[in-house]
């Protein structure tokens, strides 16, 4: 067992209110300059939708992520000579259309014109080229859609439904959509890592953030490419690849990372986990739907007496570990399981994990009355029906099932059984009205018990900031106090980088 | 007096500045080492250019410094009749190059995202580039089997200067236009450091044998 320390997300999606807060707050703090205007380390998009960049999803164009050839796990952009041999000009980069360019206004101009008959206007102009363009696209370009259904339609995960569901999904009057905030998943197989032919992206031991090293990037892009959701991002300007930090500058002074701590919606959760690092690959080589499974395998149980004596021996501070025992994540993710990793068939085992949605169910007023469509008339209380319309929810099973499960539906199906059950039993306790037989029976289907389905409720509602970010020490101060003395560098401009983020020659 | 500046200062000066400058810029300022990829900004012309440029340079190149390196082997590759099929692919290659520039240069000034993200030293590389290539495509066609006589006269000539004891009378006989071909090589190597041709030398090759995965770990 080879011990380490993991730090990771989840975002509860019944929750996100799509207010863009977030990506706003990680964008004032890390990527307002010349040549990061374009890119959003935290998105939230629309779904179904095409999201950011445009169909990152579809990975037969972008060649993102880890595939399984013979019994080696390969880049999708296959393998290490390939990448060298196609280095002058990579075939699967993204190109700043994909995104879109950045532009600003010609703001001077509403105070410069000469008097006359019109208004003067700002005309748009390029932030890369300084010429007038004409916005053919802009950051949340298909927010809520943009009253469109082109962008739902050509959702690639729309690709494994029927005509008949996606009519369903389409329908415009039905037409329902959520949110998905993203950000890197500072994955356990990071495929931006094995791209790199410099090495310059590493994985930090201590906390298991992913980052790219400015000084060692030479700008081969390939990272870009590599990752499957297109979360490291080319810097025109610089000539280096840049990608989400995960704020640890403010994470190791106890800091919530921005966008989580300004979430509206206080959707976002962060903790520290514990996993085996030896069985890393051959998680990541299983078959689609037992990913999720060996994933969660991975993930060790921080109260285990074994798993404490060994992470304890490998060095892993007792701090953390308490950390690890009362970390929000594993609560969702591996001790009531109702959270999943995005897309995880694209194994690189992401580390951020998403309650899904409970979308509003199919409903219609029939003789005064509000009646669940097709459900279970057999069921004797509409309590118990909701279970048996899960099938006929306004966003089809299959379509939750190939973001967050590789198209398992029963997985999605448990846990909306289980978010149901703990809806049910805190109607029994605040309103009264439900039956002893049917909680029970919601008990059985959700697999769950009035226990668990409380603690549920209260880490989903009312947690306090306390319990929504469970930051670890770092101790990243003390190990640098002890290789170098840290009082030549007192009143310097901090530690190492001092010259200017451009290109100078 | 000016034949031994050019041919035996000049190529002397201009490898010291090489050196120093590129080991002084890549422990001072190691983050301005890049290939300042402009194909995010576009990339179908790009393919066009970036991808013949290189195969062809490269391959030019290595076959120039693998003649001074093993001077015995590229010999025996050129006797008998093998040297019209050596050259023919040299030339081949050669106007790879060559195309591959001419359109790298006319995407450089036509695309205006790239055009905006251009330095001087772009401009200069380029034009530079054109000269070396396209008097090196003048020479094979009108000095027939450069091949052959680079053997005889810049081989052992660049031979004399690594062993400090220059001889510029293998050069000084070589018409003008090969003169200027060399001549435009070292001032080349000379602006390497200041330019984006550092490039070549962080040549990703580890990648071919390192693992998958890097961890770090601050201790
Ligand atoms: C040794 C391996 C080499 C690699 C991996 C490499 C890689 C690259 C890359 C990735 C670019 C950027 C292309 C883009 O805009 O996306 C580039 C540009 C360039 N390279 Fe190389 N290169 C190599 C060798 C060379 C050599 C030997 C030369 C010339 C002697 C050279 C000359 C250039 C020039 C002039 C450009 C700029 C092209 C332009 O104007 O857009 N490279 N190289
Ligand atoms: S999400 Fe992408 S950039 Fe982030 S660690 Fe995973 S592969 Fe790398
Ligand atoms: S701030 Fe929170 S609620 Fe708002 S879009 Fe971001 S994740 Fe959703």
């Amino acid at each position: 067992m080879n011990i380490r320390t993991q730090i990771s997300m989840v975002f509860h999606l019944d929750k996100c209110i799509g207010c863009h807060t977030c990506s706003i707050a990680c964008k004032n703090l890390w990527t307002d300059r010349k040549g990061a205007e374009y890119m959003w380390w935290n998105n939230v998009e629309t779904k179904p939708g095409t999201g950011y960049p445009t169909k990152w999803e579809e990975q037969s164009e972008y060649k993102g992520g880890w595939e399984i050839k013979g019994d080696m796990l390969k880049p999708k952009m296959n393998g290490r000579w390939n990448r060298l041999l196609n280095i002058f000009s990579s075939p699967p980069l993204p190109t700043i259309d994909d995104y879109y360019e950045p532009w600003t206004y010609r703001y001077e101009d509403l105070f410069n014109a000469p008097e006359g008959d019109d208004q003067p206007t700002a005309r748009p102009i390029s932030l890369i080229t300084g010429e007038s363009i004409n916005i053919e696209a802009g950051p949340n370009w298909d927010d809520d859609l943009s009253g469109s259904t082109i962008y739902a339609r050509n959702d690639p995960n729309l690709e494994n439904l029927t005509e008949l569901e996606r009519e369903q999904l389409n329908e415009l009057e039905r037409l329902v959509f959520f949110y998905i905030p993203r950000m890197c998943n500072h994955c356990l197989n990071p495929a931006c890592v094995a791209t790199c032919p410099s090495g310059a992206i590493y994985k930090r031991g201590e906390d298991g953030i992913v980052l790219i090293d400015q000084k060692k990037c030479r700008g081969w892009r390939m990272c870009v490419s590599g990752c499957p959701y297109k979360k490291s991002y080319y810097n025109w300007n610089t000539g280096k690849s840049e990608k989400c930090i995960l704020c640890f500058p403010r994470l190791e002074t106890g800091q919530v990372p921005a966008c989580m701590h300004s979430c509206v919606g206080r959707i976002r959760y962060l903790g520290v986990m514990l996993y085996d690092a030896d069985k890393i690959e051959n998680s990541a080589k299983v078959s689609d739907n037992k990913l999720v499974d060996t994933q969660l395998d991975m993930i060790l149980d921080p109260f285990d007496e074994k798993v404490i004596t060994a992470a304890k021996t490998q060095g892993i501070h007792d701090e953390v570990i308490i950390s690890a025992q009362n970390s929000p994540t594993y609560k969702f993710v591996k001790q009531w399981k109702v959270a999943l990793p995005l897309h995880p068939e694209f194994r690189t085992l992401p580390m951020l994990f998403y309650v899904p949605p409970l979308s509003p169910i199919i409903a219609k007023m029939e003789g005064g009355k509000f009646d669940v469509v097709n459900a279970d008339s057999t069921a004797q209380t509409d309590h118990l029906r909701l279970f048996h319309s899960l099938t006929d929810s306004r966003v089809p099973i299959k379509y939750l099932a190939s973001l967050f499960s590789a198209g398992d539906t029963s997985k999605i199906d448990h846990i909306y059984k289980k978010l149901i059950a703990v809806r049910l039993c805190m109607r029994s306790i605040t309103v009264g009205d439900v039956a002893q037989d049917d909680l029970k029976k919601t008990f059985e289907m959700g697999n769950t018990n009035a226990e668990e389905a409380v603690m549920i409720y209260r880490l989903t509602s009312l947690p306090s900031i306390d319990e929504r970010f469970v930051i670890p020490p770092m101790y990243r101060e003390e190990a640098i106090e002890s290789f170098e003395n840290v009082y030549d560098y007192k009143s310097s401009a901090g530690f190492g980088f001092v010259q200017k983020a451009e290109r100078r020659l | 007096m000016t034949n031994s500046f050019l041919f035996i200062a000049f190529p002397y000066l201009s490898v010291t500045i090489a050196v120093i400058f590129t080991v002084y810029r890549f422990t001072a300022d190691r983050y301005s080492y890049s290939s300042y990829s402009s194909q995010f900004l576009e990339n179908k012309e790009l393919f066009w250019g970036s991808v013949p440029w290189h195969y062809g340079i490269i391959i030019i190149l290595l076959l120039h410094i693998f003649a001074i390196i093993i001077p015995g082997a590229y010999r025996w590759l050129l006797a008998g009749s093998r040297i019209e099929l050596f050259e023919s692919i040299g030339l081949g290659l050669a106007f790879l190059s060559f195309v591959g520039l001419i359109i790298l240069a006319v995407r450089r000034l036509s695309d205006s995202k790239v055009t905006a993200v251009s330095f001087a030293t772009d401009w200069l590389l380029l034009f530079l580039f054109l000269f070396q290539v396209g008097s090196g495509i003048y020479i094979a066609l009108t000095y027939r089997w450069g091949s052959l006589w680079y053997l005889n006269t810049i081989v052992p000539w660049i031979w004399s200067l690594f062993s400090f004891t220059p001889d510029s009378s293998y050069v000084v006989i070589l018409p003008m236009i090969v003169k200027l071909h060399i001549l435009n090589a070292f001032f080349l190597i000379a602006i390497l450091p200041f330019t984006r041709l550092v490039h070549i030398i962080s040549a990703p090759i580890p990648y071919l044998w390192r693992p998958y995965q890097i961890a770090r770990w601050y201790k």
